[in-house]
């Protein structure tokens, strides 16, 4: 008997409710834009959390694809939206299988640390860089689709409605990888690897791999941002900011694609309420929430969905 | 020649304090394997508590010598306190991954943040007579105030009497069976839950003792905890987990690294511990003083 | 029965015209009493900036916005609230970085009428485009990056806080006058863009005064590390006649702690640019002959004036003694500075933006730090004068000697000139 996954018609039916609801929520669109973006390179972090490895650098590719973005619209002019998207993408990857050739022989704190030192040295060198603003960073020149201008103008839906889609092909493709034979070694790497080795698979090359994909989607969240804040700094690279990312992931739960991208609009809207309702006390807000989920929800948000569609 | 015995002197007093903080971190994870992100908390509370209790101390003219002692206490007091308080609610979470751990003590670390906030304000707290009471010294042709001197000797000190604890004392020799096998010293009636517990004042109380020592010679203010963080996991990863040579290892490198590049390259002190680090888990994956592995198949 | 249903009809239309004519107050009150005028406040209310600067500022930010509601307290300012209506706070803590920031702009943008914030020059670039985007009146008040108007021109922003520029080209005039024999200078900043901004500017700024100063050492501790031994050291050894440094809160006070008892106070002379925020609780660890500026003429450097005298004796009535810092200044100058544009387009309501812009655009306006003009930025930028002094203690007291007042024009860049230009091409007018 088959399994049938239903993961992409789910992501599908979201893609529909989102775009349809949108134009009736203007309020919110920019926080879920936001959450989209944030939502991607969690959705990286989460295919190497399956295969046991917590990455605290994951801010570096963000950074980088954020910051590839701003340089090609401010410095070379580029508009198109797809255009700036896609390289912040490739820019990600191309370095994240430079550093993968290294990183993959690391596993445990070993590999978040170093994953940790890059992304901070990265950040060393960008606020030594006064040509890109230093700390202050630089904004992004509004992009265009299609002739018209969709960020930096009042009109939130274009970005958001591009956010949508850029975010449902990328967890589709992913879904669809982690349901092929290399996809599926994650759990199997992560519950003993020298097993797998016997079994003919090469650990570190599927290492390798899934640590290329956690890097695009990264770079790709980082366009996504770059283009809907408009600003970039080198404060993405940071370990505060991939601190987050790897909060978000546990609070989404590593069950499915949709989890991190619901992990990531609770956790904005958690925090945009404790900054709006507590501003003296957000950081206590936050860290309890935070507490909360991990003690009764210790696989995460998605469980409880998870939960929910197996009584159905 | 002066500026290199600057170099080294400058070195050492900061590896001193780099590992005076690092060292309960290490402990802690040595012992529990929690890797304890609030760790920079606790730092920060020993530096308010001690800011408090001298600021009290002298404000009702009490010699001004026994302020050391008065830092001491007040370390010692923010570990008895807070360290079994966080301790008994860790215990629910053991067993568990060690990410998820991990994530608790941010977790945790966001709530003190606040909580430090509430209780202390936002205002800076000085606390710099002890600083200023032992005097100067001249060497190399500079000027270092005793009190970084002695600095150096709190760092020799709270490491030996750690390792003496662990090699000769019976307590000790158990606690080295609790961190190597867990499960087979529960079998041999070890109380691990006490041992963890005094495990985690102890480290508590040095991360506290940290901060009050740091107190007099800064002014204490909201946010002093985050950068001791990542300093503190960068000395402990450089030097291997759990292992306290290494990470007095780890601490004499950065110190003396930053030294250097401080007083002839300063543009790249931004890089140092980074680099260092990157290059330690480059040539030795698992930091210096890594404990063997073992492999199960 | 007649005469009572005859009576009770009267008695009858009487209520119902009493009640009416009740309804009517009821109802038109409101509308001519005014609807309160909602501000958004985004400063530091956690985190390192929080003690120096957030919170100096919300506190000013309450103290002016209570009396002005009350109306005929303010020297200067007879009218209550803005032109009668009644101004309401709320404050958004600026922590938790750029990106957080701007996406609580917007939030806060839906909520409010307009906004006065911004401390963090990144928060400052960042949001800048988007107030002109969202449309919303948005007043920076104290970020000192100049990029905000020298890489773009914007309609709903004004900043009513003068530039860092003229704290570092102030310090080096003064350094000029004051040490007309120096010869090597170091400088200590934080390394990200205000400290390697304000270094930038102090340096380029001395080279034009003094062609053969040299630099002996620049060190570049991170931002926050509290930990300056061997940048000390450093500095002890490199024998400079000068030291610059930028540092603000915490750092520049673990700066003071650490550096004066091994000397180097009385070795070089210390300019400290952020130095006021710290004299009230530090100042008598600070040695006499050191510089301190206090970005502007504020706090010490204040004029005496009727509003500034009421200024401090209503912070510090409030607040335990504790005299207002430079941070308090400015963000009762960009309340009073929008009271003025406001009042002056006599607006009746935040509808009414476009003639607070048209208002606000050029105007000068009297601060508690003196008058302040919107002479940049085509209107939108504000210009001061610099105050700067050196630190002198008197018995207990602490006291400001030699005090240097700058014009504007001196320190300023003119209009469309990027600061960075004019100090190289030597202050041209």
């Amino acid at each position: 008997m088959t399994h049938t996954d239903k993961t992409p018609f789910i992501l599908l039916g979201a893609l529909v409710v989102l775009l349809a609801l949108g134009p009736f929520l203007p309020k919110w669109l920019f926080l879920l834009t936001m959450s989209l973006g944030k939502g991607l390179v969690v959705l990286g972090l989460v295919v190497l959390l399956r295969t046991g490895l917590v990455s605290f650098g994951q801010g570096l590719y963000y950074c980088v694809g954020a910051y590839a973005v701003g340089s090609l619209s401010q410095f070379a002019s580029v508009k198109n939206a797809l255009l700036l998207l896609l390289a912040g993408t490739v820019v990600a990857a191309i370095l994240a299988t430079i550093l993968g050739f290294l990183l993959a022989n690391y596993r445990g704190i070993f590999f978040a640390m170093l994953t940790l030192a890059f992304s901070m040295i990265v950040y060393g060198l960008l606020v030594k860089t006064s040509a890109l603003g230093s700390t202050d960073g630089f904004n992004v020149a509004p992009a265009s689709l299609l002739g018209k201008v969709i960020s930096g103008q009042g009109n939130q839906y274009p970005m958001f409605a591009l956010a949508c889609i850029v975010a449902f092909v990328a967890a589709v493709l992913t879904n669809s990888y982690l349901w092929t034979a290399l996809g599926q070694l994650s759990s199997a790497i992560r519950d003993n690897e020298i097993r797998v080795e016997y079994m003919g698979a090469s650990v570190r090359s599927a290492i390798h791999t899934k640590y290329v994909l956690a890097g695009a989607l990264a770079g790709l969240g980082g366009a996504v941002t770059a283009l809907t804040i408009g600003h970039i700094d080198p404060e993405m690279a940071y370990w505060t900011t991939s601190g987050e990312f790897v909060f978000v992931a546990i609070l989404g739960g590593t069950g499915s694609v949709i989890a991190p991208f619901l992990g990531a609009i609770i956790f904005e809207f958690i925090r945009t309420y404790a900054y709006q309702y507590s501003p003296n006390t957000w950081q206590l807000v936050l860290g309890t929430a935070m507490l909360l989920v991990i003690i009764f929800l210790p696989a995460g948000l998605w469980s409880v969905f998870a939960r929910l569609r197996r009584r159905a | 020649m002066n500026e290199f015995l600057a170099v080294l002197v400058d070195g050492l007093i900061y590896s001193s304090w780099l590992f005076v903080i690092a060292l309960g971190l290490t402990l802690i994870y040595g012992v529990m394997k929690i890797l304890n992100m609030a760790h920079g908390s606790f730092y920060a509370l020993g530096a308010y508590a001690a800011a408090s209790m001298v600021g009290y101390w002298l404000n009702h003219g009490h010699a001004a010598m026994a302020s050391y002692g008065v830092l001491v206490v007040a370390a010692v007091l923010v570990g008895l306190i807070a360290g079994p308080l966080v301790e008994r609610g860790l215990r629910f979470m053991y067993g568990r991954d060690e990410m998820v751990l991990l994530l608790v003590t941010y977790a945790l670390f966001l709530i003190l943040e606040d909580v430090i906030k509430l209780i202390w304000g936002v205002n800076p707290y000085f606390v710099s007579e002890p600083y200023g009471l032992l005097g100067t010294l001249d060497f190399a042709g500079l000027t270092y105030p005793y009190y970084n001197l002695i600095l150096i000797g709190v760092a020799v000190l709270a490491g030996g009497a750690v390792t003496l604890v662990l090699q000769y004392t019976r307590q000790g020799k158990l606690l080295l069976a609790v961190i190597h096998d867990r499960e087979v010293s529960v079998a041999m009636g070890i109380n691990v839950s006490r041992f963890y517990l005094v495990t985690f004042t102890i480290g508590t109380a040095l991360a506290a003792i940290g901060g009050a020592v740091t107190a007099p010679t800064v002014s204490v203010v909201p946010g002093m905890g985050v950068e001791v963080i990542v300093l503190a996991f960068a000395v402990v990863v450089i030097g291997g987990l759990g292992s306290l040579q290494g990470a007095a290892l780890g601490a004499l490198i950065v110190g003396l690294v930053r030294s250097a590049a401080v007083h002839y390259l300063p543009q790249v002190e931004l890089f140092c511990i980074y680099t260092v680090m990157a290059l330690v888990l480059i040539f030795r994956p698992k930091g210096l003083f890594a404990a063997a592995d073992v492999r199960k198949i | 029965m007649q005469m009572q249903g005859n009576t009770s009809h009267v008695i009858r239309a009487l209520s119902f015209t009493f009640c009416l004519v009740l309804i009517l107050i009821l109802v038109v009150t409101p509308t001519v009493a005014q609807q309160p005028v909602r501000v958004g406040v985004v400063t530091f209310l956690s985190g390192a900036a929080a003690g120096p600067f957030g919170v100096p500022a919300k506190q000013a930010a309450e103290v002016v916005v209570e009396a002005l509601n009350s109306g005929g307290k303010v020297p200067g300012y007879p009218l209550k609230g803005l032109n009668g209506a009644p101004i309401e706070l709320v404050f958004v803590d600026e922590a938790g970085g750029t990106t957080k920031q701007v996406t609580e702009y917007r939030n806060l943008a839906q909520r409010v009428d307009l906004i006065i914030g911004y401390i963090s020059s990144g928060d400052c670039l960042a949001v800048a485009p988007v107030a002109d985007e969202l449309k919303k009146l948005t007043i920076f008040f104290d970020c000192g990056t100049p990029r905000v108007f020298e890489d773009a021109s914007y309609k709903y922003l004004f900043r009513t806080g003068a530039t860092a520029t003229m704290d570092n080209v102030a310090a080096a005039l003064y350094l000029a006058d004051a040490k007309p024999g120096l010869k090597k200078v170091a400088g200590i900043n934080q390394n990200y863009a205000w400290g390697q901004d304000s270094w930038n500017d102090f340096i380029a700024a001395m080279k034009v005064l003094k062609t053969n100063v040299e630099v002996a050492t620049a060190q570049w501790p991170q931002l926050l590390s509290g930990q300056y031994g061997a940048e000390i050291s450093a500095l002890l050894s490199s024998g400079a006649d000068v030291v610059h440094s930028s540092f603000w809160g915490g750092d520049m006070e673990a700066l003071v702690l650490q550096a004066s008892p091994r000397g180097l106070f009385k070795k070089s002379t210390v300019v400290l640019t952020c130095g006021e925020t710290g004299m009230y609780k530090l100042g008598n660890q600070v040695p006499d002959g050191t510089i301190i500026s206090a970005r502007g003429p504020f706090d010490m450097y204040a004029p005496d004036t009727e509003l500034n005298r009421w200024f401090r004796k209503a912070y510090m009535d409030k607040f335990g003694g504790v005299p207002p810092s430079y941070p308090s200044y400015k963000m009762a100058q960009a309340l009073l500075g929008l009271k003025s544009a406001w009042e002056k387009a006599k607006a009746k309501s935040p509808a009414d933006v476009d003639k607070v812009i048209a208002s606000f655009e050029h105007l000068s306006f009297e601060g508690p730090g003196g008058k302040v003009t919107m002479g940049l930025g085509k209107g939108h930028q504000a210009v001061q004068g610099m105050v700067i002094g050196t630190v002198k203690h008197e018995g207990s007291n602490v006291t400001y000697v030699n005090i240097k007042h700058y014009p504007a024009d001196k320190v300023t860049p003119p209009d469309g000139v990027k600061a960075e230009d004019w100090i190289k091409s030597g202050f041209k007018k």
